[in-house]
């Protein structure tokens, strides 16, 4: 137990996707390798042990932060550090800044992708509450073909997504940001690096009379998988949310959590925190929507 | 005049040089030709019987030499190795494994690889035996034994006490209100960046060179010595550069007895460094005291008598490392900065199925938990009588003029102004104004705490007469060597690991020698070359070997005043040293300098004297010495998250006669940040069937660069009178001092809500569970 | 017990199982060399390479003491393969000195006494100088946030953060 250095494996670098998913078609026991941030720890720890390790990284145009008409659109292997270095996540997706600047730490979102942070299953990843809460897809590649998948439905347990192991994704479409759109993600940590004691991604959408047509709050770390808090969101839509309504919607996505007790805290304690975020990340968001007035 | 890097200069570190060009070389940086690694195959069981170890597969890993179990040591006599405390523990087990993560057996490799690949190969049948990890259901009668081998038959290892125990209970029975209070003082592991490792090299004529993470070089050469047999000219171990010691690397740990083995048993030098997990897991644990206490006071508010019960758990063996006399290390300097009448301390050890230890965690033998529990019970204390906490503690320090202080728990305390330090982070702080701010707080229902902490410490250990490690006494040595060019090698018997030996003690020798620091080179840590001496843990390096190099140095100029008379062509005692010269009195420029008195040493010897010059000095300190301070904290508290935020962190600390400012400060910084870590961070628990919580840095919380305020700090200076030149150490004082500031001040945000007490780690759940049964998130 | 004087290969690491020859270059000098694929770039710049400035002390990717430049990006050596270097350019602690003058945050890392042991101080100057290379003036809050992954246990971290903010200024930059 306890050895600090991975197992034997055979290590490619394939130049295309289709490459890379033949690769994994044919080999026993691959793993598809992004950043290797959360791999190589479990591989190193032998937690982890697959034969073939796929690297996706140096697939040419897998690296990328675009918006087009009608998406943000993520490439599999930008770094998380990449968004946080992008001005248009920072000026116009507040959510995915937010949540990029607490993943891990800072050496770590310089290898950690994307990809990788979306498709990895942990309930403790932070991007998957942000792509909930947007109702992002997955553009993923397998033997045959592309298909998209939304974000909601995409986390079935823990560790267990409805990614086919022959299949690679590709592209992570973000709804394009609008006027009067705005978002927060609010994680507590026991320290910098930590997986989230509970962290909540709030995104909305108003209109020019500050009523809220479009709300989504997904909860990280508080269950076997992300969770999306529909109810809470409910709570926010087709009104201008008062403050009852927020404290509200702070009580319906506490509810919604489905945390166990465990080194971070008792259950009751989570349930709190997810209760108090919620409530300061809805806040945070009708403020950023509001153009921050 | 001043010479150049003498004492009381912020001079740039000596020993920077070469870490800051990635040439530091530790242990792991050590390649010799034909090297093995040894890696080890641990137990996931914390109670066990072996019932079989199969090594047929590990041997077939491409790579794998050797594979070394228990019964393989116990053919050599060496599966048990004497600890520190007069207790024993497994080298590696003959049949049963006694905690989780328990080394097993070893595997020997060409490469770390095939090593780690060996360990995971080796297959071994365990029969599980149940556990405890409770001591106090430890000490129950129907408590599995943890050493059934011992004639005892009890998980009891020893029980000490030092005191006035029924003058302490007649004192507390007509005190006007009694606190009495219970406190865990959680497992931590000190966690230097560094984990433990070694070399084990022999030569073909049998000599052992041991390159090893020790604190003690010298101790450990004896240690060696004394359980192997080699005879002690022929094991040399040097202590390389060390990434952080804490206390965490003064023990023998199995993996280098085993290296040692391997080396003997392949013919090659073999390494062993363990991994972060193995070290959270079976290296270097601190603490684990559950402690209960009584306090008395007066209604108005002078303290009477203490009364403290305390149970350590030291895992499966008493594998501290305390002074002999001292169980318990210097647990009873728990009357801290007050003078008790009377004090009474009891303290029992107990044996459990977690890993053996008991070391200290950058603090001297068990100070931090002597100064945390009674700082946060003259703040209780305050609490219950409704007085202001710093009113208190001015109204009850030793005063001044009290010095030397004997303690009721028997202590001399060399010197102290409590008062003054405490004043200065009030004035520093602004203490005045952050009551107010906190009174106008909680009308609003805010959460706002100010908490002190007005520590006293020993170190330095230790005279003679009291103070020894396996029999060796806790003298401190230096040798001085001043070359005919006038440069100076000095070799002392302690061991730098970052505390900045090699520039304080050239400090120290510039101003003694009257030779500018650059000229001066410190050497430490290989037994060959320096004099012996018993190492660099409990702060003692400046009180005592420091001391020794001052000690050294006068009686280097006391020759040289021989020499440079004959130089100048009068006797001795026409000569006085002034402005680090040899003048003629009233003919100042008549004179010789240490440079000029070096060379004649060598060239033209004084008639009578003997040629060079060089001097050692074997210290032996005349008492402990007692830094102090004052540290004041203010806290935060969010309701919705219970949320802890320091706003501000003032420490005032008084260490003596300050030797290099700059190093000063920067060890002060460093030990608030250890004694944050265990106030709200760390901790190792086990669950019931001895399963570790907490053995990666994922669950083992080491604050970073966001969790640690910016720490602001102020100084005294009351010099100890025994010391030669009035220091007393400071490389700890932070760690033991700030815990119980940081508690105080989240108990004093609380104490509207009738809150007296919080278990450290203070974890924001734990706070938020008393703000929501409170009803106030 | 005796010596029995066993036989043994010198490699300091493996070569057995599945191997890449790659391609790096190393503080500007370029190595070609033959690795298993599961050798982490630790591994390969400290016991291959001998280059031991860069230090490992934790298995979890926490404590940043392996620290290194991969195009000029910090990254937590132990947590990436010797073959994902392949084809990339590597600078550790020991290519920070150029020509006898030491960098700015070596400079800054001495002068205002951001280290005490040493061990985590490779790893911390390679996020400084990362850090400055993108950010000429950080604040004590950029500073801190900046140097997050990477853990010291002597210093405290206050004399740290002013040793950034020294080869900040030393370069020009600094608030």
């Amino acid at each position: 137990m306890t050895e600090v250095i991975p197992p034997e494996f055979e290590y490619h670098a394939p130049g295309s996707v289709d490459e890379a998913i033949g690769l994994l078609q044919n080999s026993g026991e691959a793993k598809v390798l992004a950043g290797g941030q959360s791999l190589l720890p479990l591989m190193k720890l032998r937690l982890a042990a697959p034969k073939t390790l796929v690297d996706i990284t140096r697939i040419p145009k897998l690296s990328y932060v675009n918006e087009t008409t009608d998406c943000l659109c993520l490439g599999a292997t930008t770094k998380i550090n990449d968004l946080n270095d992008s001005a248009l996540i920072r000026n116009r997706y507040p959510l995915l800044a937010d949540a990029a600047q607490h993943i891990a730490d800072p050496l770590v979102r310089n290898m950690g992708t994307v990809g990788g942070n979306v498709c990895h299953g942990d309930p403790g990843n932070d991007l998957p509450a942000c792509m909930l809460a947007y109702g992002a897809s997955y553009v993923v590649r397998g033997p045959k073909g592309n298909r998209t998948i939304p974000a909601q439905g995409f986390y079935q347990d823990t560790f267990v997504t409805s990614l086919d192991p022959s299949e690679i994704l590709v592209e992570v479409q973000v709804p394009k940001a609008q006027p009067g759109d705005g978002g927060a993600y609010l994680k507590m940590e026991r320290k910098v690096s930590d997986f989230a004691i509970a962290a909540v991604a709030v995104q909305l959408r108003t209109d020019s009379r500050g009523t809220v047509n479009q709300a989504g709050i997904a909860l990280t770390n508080v269950g076997p998988t992300v969770l999306l808090a529909s109810q809470a969101a409910g709570q926010l839509t087709t009104k201008k949310p008062t403050n009852a309504d927020i404290l509200a919607a702070g009580k319906l996505a506490a509810e919604a959590a489905q945390p166990n007790s465990d080194l971070r805290g008792p259950a009751e304690f989570k349930r709190g925190v997810v209760q108090t975020l919620t409530q300061r990340a809805v806040k945070l968001a009708l403020w950023r929507a509001g153009g921050m007035s | 005049m001043t010479i150049h890097g003498g004492i009381g200069q912020s001079l740039q570190r000596k020993e920077d040089a070469r870490f800051i060009r990635g040439k530091g070389n530790y242990v792991d940086d050590i390649q010799l030709a034909g090297m093995l690694y040894l890696d080890f195959t641990r137990s996931p069981y914390a109670h066990a019987k072996i019932t079989a170890i199969r090594s047929e597969k590990a041997l077939k890993v491409p790579g794998v030499l050797a594979v070394i179990t228990g019964k393989d040591l116990d053919a050599a006599k060496l599966a048990w190795m004497p600890t520190l405390m007069s207790d024993t523990q497994m080298v590696l087990p003959i049949d049963t494994v006694k905690f989780q993560g328990q080394e097993v057996a070893g595997v020997v490799a060409e490469n770390r690889y095939a090593a780690a690949d060996g360990a995971a190969a080796v297959e071994i049948d365990y029969e599980p035996l149940p556990v405890v990890t409770d001591p106090v259901k430890a000490l129950q009668p129907d408590s599995p034994l943890v050493r059934p081998e011992k004639p005892k038959k009890s998980n009891h290892i020893w029980h000490w006490e030092v005191g006035d125990k029924a003058g302490t209970d007649a004192l507390l029975a007509k005190s006007d209100v009694v606190v009495h209070q219970d406190f865990y003082i959680p497992r931590i592991n000190v966690s230097s960046i560094e984990t433990c490792g070694c070399v084990a090299s022999f030569d073909p004529m049998g000599r052992l060179t041991m390159y090893m993470t020790t604190q003690a070089p010298h101790a450990i050469r004896t240690v060696f010595a004394l359980v192997s047999g080699l005879p002690e000219q022929s094991i040399r171990v040097i202590s390389p550069d060390i990434g952080g010691g804490f206390g965490g690397k003064v023990p023998v740990y199995p993996g280098y007895v085993v290296a040692i083995v391997a080396a003997l048993k392949t013919g090659h030098p073999v390494k062993w460094v363990e991994t972060r997990t193995n070290n959270l897991m079976s290296s270097s644990f601190a603490r684990d005291y559950h402690i209960s206490a009584d306090i008395g006071v007066t209604k108005d508010g002078k303290l009477t008598g203490l009364k403290v019960k305390t149970i350590a758990d030291h895992g499966y063996a008493d594998a501290a490392a305390n002074p002999s006399k001292f169980p318990a290390g210097l647990f009873h300097i728990i009357t801290g900065s007050y003078p008790f009448e009377k004090a009474f301390v009891e303290v029992d050890g107990v044996y459990t199925n977690k890993p053996p230890g008991g070391i200290a965690y950058r603090c001297s033998f068990r100070v931090t938990e002597a100064a945390y529990s009674i700082e946060r019970l003259v703040d209780e204390v305050a609490h219950k009588i409704g007085m202001d906490p710093a009113e208190l503690r001015l109204k009850n320090f030793i005063p001044p003029e009290a010095f030397p202080y004997h303690s009721a728990l028997g202590w001399t305390y060399d010197s102290g102004n409590y008062g003054g330090a405490l004043k200065l982070a009030m004035q520093m702080v602004d203490y005045p104004a952050l009551r107010r701010e906190q009174a106008e707080k909680r009308k609003k229902g805010e959460f706002m705490g100010i908490g002190i902490s007005s520590f006293t410490e020993i170190v330095g250990a230790g005279p003679a007469h009291t103070f020894d490690i396996l029999g060796l006494k806790m003298f401190e040595s230096c040798e001085i060597r001043i070359h005919p060019t006038g440069k100076v090698m000095a070799r002392f018997g302690t061991k730098n690991q970052g505390q900045g030996h090699e520039t304080t003690y050239a400090q120290i020798l510039a101003t003694e020698l009257g030779i500018p620091a650059e000229n001066i080179s410190i050497e430490e840590g290989d037994t060959d070359t320096a004099p012996y001496g018993l190492g660099t843990y409990a702060s003692r390096s400046t009180p005592t070997a420091g001391a020794a190099a001052v000690v050294a140095a006068r009686k280097i100029r006391d020759k040289a005043q021989k020499i440079a008379a004959h130089l100048l062509e009068v006797s001795p005692e026409d000569l006085e040293w002034k402005d680090y010269k040899f003048q003629v009195k009233g003919v100042p420029e008549k004179s010789k300098t240490m440079a000029d008195v070096a060379f004649a040493a060598y060239t033209n010897p004084a008639p009578g004297v003997e040629a060079g010059l060089e001097a050692v000095d074997y210290y032996d300190p005349p008492n402990m010495t007692y830094p102090f301070g004052s540290y004041i904290c203010v806290v935060d508290i969010d309701k919705g998250t219970g949320a802890i935020h320091i706003r501000r962190f003032v420490a005032v600390d008084d260490c003596g006669t300050v030797i290099n400012p700059m190093i000063v400060e920067g060890q002060i910084h460093g030990g608030l940040t250890m004694g944050l870590a265990p106030a709200m961070y760390e901790q190792i628990t086990y669950d019931e069937g001895g399963n570790i919580r907490g053995s990666s840095f994922l669950d083992y919380l080491v604050p970073t660069s966001v969790e640690t305020p910016h720490w602001e700090t102020g100084r005294t200076v009351t010099p100890s009178p025994h010391h030669p030149i009035g220091a007393k150490g400071v490389g700890e004082s932070a760690t033991v001092g700030a815990p119980a500031a940081i508690v105080n001040a989240i108990v004093d945000a609380l104490s509207p809500l009738g809150v007296t007490n919080i278990d450290i780690p203070v974890y924001p759940w734990k706070v938020w569970q008393i703000l929501h049964d409170k009803g106030q998130t | 017990m005796a010596s029995t004087a066993i036989p043994r290969l010198t490699s300091p690491l493996p070569i057995r199982g599945a191997t890449h020859k790659i391609h790096v270059t190393i503080n500007d000098v370029p190595f070609d060399f033959m690795v298993e694929d599961r050798t982490l770039l630790v591994h390969f710049l400290r016991d291959a390479l001998g280059m031991t400035g860069t230090h490992i002390g934790c298995d979890t990717t926490h404590c940043g003491a392996c620290t290194v430049l991969l195009d000029d990006v910090p990254v937590k050596s132990c947590t990436v393969l010797a073959v994902q270097a392949d084809g990339r350019k590597v600078r550790t602690v020991e290519g920070l000195e150029s020509g006898g003058k030491l960098h700015p945050v070596q400079e800054g890392f001495t002068t205002e006494h951001g280290l005490h042991c040493g061990y985590c101080t490779p790893g911390m100057m390679m996020t400084s100088v990362a850090l400055l290379a993108k950010n000429p003036n950080p604040t004590e809050e950029e500073i801190r946030r900046a140097i997050s992954g990477n853990l010291c246990r002597c210093t405290g971290y206050v004399n740290i953060v002013k040793a950034i903010q020294h080869a900040a200024k030393a370069s020009g930059g600094g608030k």
